[in-house]
């Protein structure tokens, strides 16, 4: 008996949490209904934003383990932040477990929504764009998790990032996938960042379709380990609307798939088409470092078997169109820089990269030492292995990933 | 008759004697949703701290559209500060860090009547720091409790003499932790012993509140002409910045590290590349271009009031002239 009224007790004390919904009023002022519904939301509940497009003048966040952010369609919960004059972003995520779904931002002055320090976060069936079309005064990033783990993005849409649609950084274990990305600088881009598979996308009419990077001097460096499959990299043909001093400011336009200083990158079943730079270029980092712990090399790139249509016949940088003529019209589907080496406080580094195509050979550029310069180029074509010398692991979620079934 | 006489005498003092700080409003889990039920002040309008509640100041203090601010600290009875040279001093749990935010009806006059725009509290609870906004009513005769924040419109006569005028941005509870946040935690920005000084340390040493304070760094404070422009310029940035800007704070994926002594020179901005500024960037290749302020991008985000490009993100909307003057000075004076 009294075994049992300690157990009782123990109930008591700790009633499992009963998930609400909390329903945001479409009438009341959007900022402070939705930041309070943001606030207040306890572990486990649902936060639901109604139909309508609501005019926001400030960021929102949320900063509340295990909520639900729900509206009712990327097209009709619409998050609208022409008007405003606060905060860096238009959502900002930084708590764990969240799923954010069925909703759309529109024109935030800086990125769309970002989620820094977040453990297993969702993004699905959400759309963000500016409306203005392609502008160097966008926001920088859609959808932006950086320094986060467990990430999934699904069935979203992002238009107009004046850097990339979906970005992921300094990031870890990530999926990205039935997604849509036109009209950005870059359509998909993951940046020093470990395990990632990026698969059944569309990504078209941006600048450059997928980039695989990694920079110097940041705290998370040494990005590997991605798979790129089954995906749609077809016409991107936006001329590079970036602010200069940004890295995606030096991307062509026309690139399919871009591999810079990254390692253990995989390219499968992709269908390449209508990309006037080139479908795939493996590239070091193109500007002098002083970070000697930073690599500038890419690394274990293999680019399996792929269906390549029409491309490289115009590639926008500079010496690119002698490259072209040198190679009887356009670049092959795969091509290098050959950069093999680099210069660290007046010492030179190098390793082998160790790069592999299903279809035998590839262009080199010639350029054994990076920072690069294309005008100086000695293309060629290469031999090189036709089998991968790494095999970047199939990405897992864990089971407690919200919104996934 | 004599000691009832003593006994009326000591119940008067006993009335006239005001109720303590109401500590165990301070440590409850929800935030009360007045500032008066906290009992800091002895009276409605916040001006007269209670008994233990001491008012301090900081040699540089972060710039927020021009407004006053009034900080005070409360150490709850029996309890002191634990005392450390680099970052925040170790206050104990019970702490409230106050601090009201006003216009001056003319910046140019001493003692000008003030409007309270809002009054921030930093609780050091048992778990950790929490941080609660209180927005004063118009008259000025009762704070309360603003979770989602708010939006104020204020205006003051200038030091030039202008008028100026804001729409001032009350910070949501978020909000507050887009600053505040170290890690998973909250934790306050200004009292550290190198922003506070030798000198006030000492009179909290004399008050009670801290044991003596040994090898507090000497960092002038932004404003003091006499002192070099560099050391100067490091403390106004690592104010202004560097609660974002530094390893575990909300900016740490830009590896731009800003606080004064931050060793690195290319995590200082010098020579820096932008990693998601965006637009921001405004087409300028560094942080920090030594000796060219306007090619620095850390000087163009000063300058802008335009969000998504300003820095800092949130607590401005007006540019801070003689701030950034001073850090045009610092950039131009750096050697590549």
């Amino acid at each position: 008996m009294k075994k049992l009224l300690l157990l009782s007790a123990v109930l008591f004390a700790a009633p499992p949490a009963l998930a609400r919904t909390i329903v945001v009023d479409a009438k009341a002022d959007a900022r402070e209904a939705i930041q309070t519904a943001l606030i207040e939301a306890q572990p486990g509940d649902v936060v639901e934003l109604p139909v309508g497009t609501f005019a926001l003048d400030e960021g929102l966040s949320l900063d509340v383990d295990g909520v639900t952010v729900k509206g009712a369609g990327p097209d009709r919960t619409i998050l609208s932040f022409k008007g405003q004059t606060g905060a860096g972003e238009g959502l900002l995520v930084t708590s764990d477990r969240v799923l954010l779904t069925g909703f759309a931002v529109e024109d935030s002055k800086g990125d769309g929504i970002k989620s820094k320090g977040a453990d297993k976060i969702t993004f699905h069936d959400l759309r963000v764009e500016w409306t203005g079309g392609p502008k160097p005064t966008n926001g920088a990033y859609g959808v932006y998790p950086v320094s986060s783990s467990n990430i999934l993005v699904d069935k979203v849409t992002v238009r107009g990032a004046s850097d990339a649609g979906i970005y992921v950084g300094q990031s870890s274990n990530i999926i990205v996938r039935n997604s849509l990305a036109e009209y950005n600088v870059a359509g998909i881009e993951i940046e020093n960042s470990t395990n990632a598979d990026v698969h059944d996308n569309v990504t078209t009419h941006n600048t450059g379709a997928i980039l695989i990077f990694d920079l110097p001097d940041l705290p998370v460096m040494g990005g590997h380990s991605t798979r790129i499959f089954r995906n749609k990299i077809v016409a991107n043909d936006t001329p590079n609307f970036a602010p200069k001093g940004n890295i995606v400011a030096s991307v062509p336009m026309g690139t399919g798939v871009m591999v810079m200083a990254n390692r253990s990158v995989h390219v499968f079943d992709n269908d390449f088409a209508d990309n006037a730079t080139a479908h795939v270029m493996v590239v070091a980092y193109p500007q002098a470092i002083n970070d000697a712990s930073y690599n500038p090399l890419p690394r274990e790139v293999f680019v399996g078997a792929n269906r390549f249509g029409k491309g490289g016949w115009d590639p926008g940088f500079p010496g690119g169109k002698e490259l072209a003529a040198a190679a009887g019209g356009a670049l092959p589907p795969v091509v290098w820089d050959g950069a093999e080496s680099w210069t660290i406080k007046g010492e030179v580094k190098g390793e082998p990269v160790k790069l592999g195509f299903a279809g035998g050979k590839l262009m080199s550029f010639g350029m054994p030492q990076a920072p690069t310069d294309p005008t100086k180029a000695k293309p060629a074509l290469i031999d090189v292995p036709t089998t991968p010398v790494s095999f970047p692991p199939e990405v897992r979620l864990p089971a407690d990933q919200p919104g996934v079934s | 008759m004599r000691s009832a006489l003593l006994a009326l005498a000591s119940l008067t003092l006993v009335a006239a004697q005001p109720a303590p700080v109401a500590l165990d409003a301070l440590l409850a889990e929800t935030p009360a949703p007045t500032l008066a039920a906290y009992r800091l002040f002895t009276d409605a309008k916040a001006t007269q701290p209670n008994s233990r509640v001491t008012p301090y100041t900081l040699n540089t203090p972060l710039f927020s559209d021009y407004a006053l601010k009034h900080r005070y600290v409360f150490v709850p009875p029996g309890k002191t500060i634990g005392y450390r040279a680099s970052g925040v001093l170790d206050f104990p749990v019970g702490t409230a860090l106050v601090k009201t935010f006003a216009y001056p009806a003319d910046l140019r006059v001493k003692g000008s009547p003030e409007r309270f725009l809002e009054t921030r509290l930093l609780i050091r609870k048992a778990d950790g720091w929490a941080a609660y906004p209180y927005v004063w009513n118009a008259d000025g005769s009762a704070a309360v409790l603003k979770k989602a924040g708010a939006r104020l419109d204020a205006g003051w006569i200038h030091s030039d003499g202008t008028p100026r005028n804001v729409r001032w941005s009350v910070p949501n509870v978020n909000q507050c932790k887009g600053c505040h946040a170290s890690g998973e935690a909250i934790t306050p920005i200004g009292p550290k012993a190198w922003n506070l000084g030798a000198t006030q340390l000492a009179s909290w040493t004399r008050l009670g509140l801290m044991a003596a304070a040994t090898g507090v760094p000497k960092v002038p404070a932004w404003d003091d002409a006499s002192a070099p422009v560099a050391i100067r310029a490091r403390a106004y940035i690592d104010v202004n910045c560097a609660h974002c800007h530094t390893a575990k704070g909300p900016a740490s994926n830009s590896g731009l590290y800003l606080e004064w002594d931050q060793p690195d020179r290319v995590a200082q901005g010098l020579g820096k590349r932008p990693v998601a500024a965006g637009r921001a960037s405004a087409g300028l290749d560094f942080a920090i271009a030594p000796g060219h302020p306007d090619a620095s991008i850390l000087v163009h985000r000063m300058e802008s009031t335009e969000p998504g490009i300003m820095m800092p993100e949130l607590g401005r909307t007006l540019m801070h002239a003689e701030g950034v003057a001073l850090v045009r000075a610092y950039v131009a004076g750096l050697t590549p």
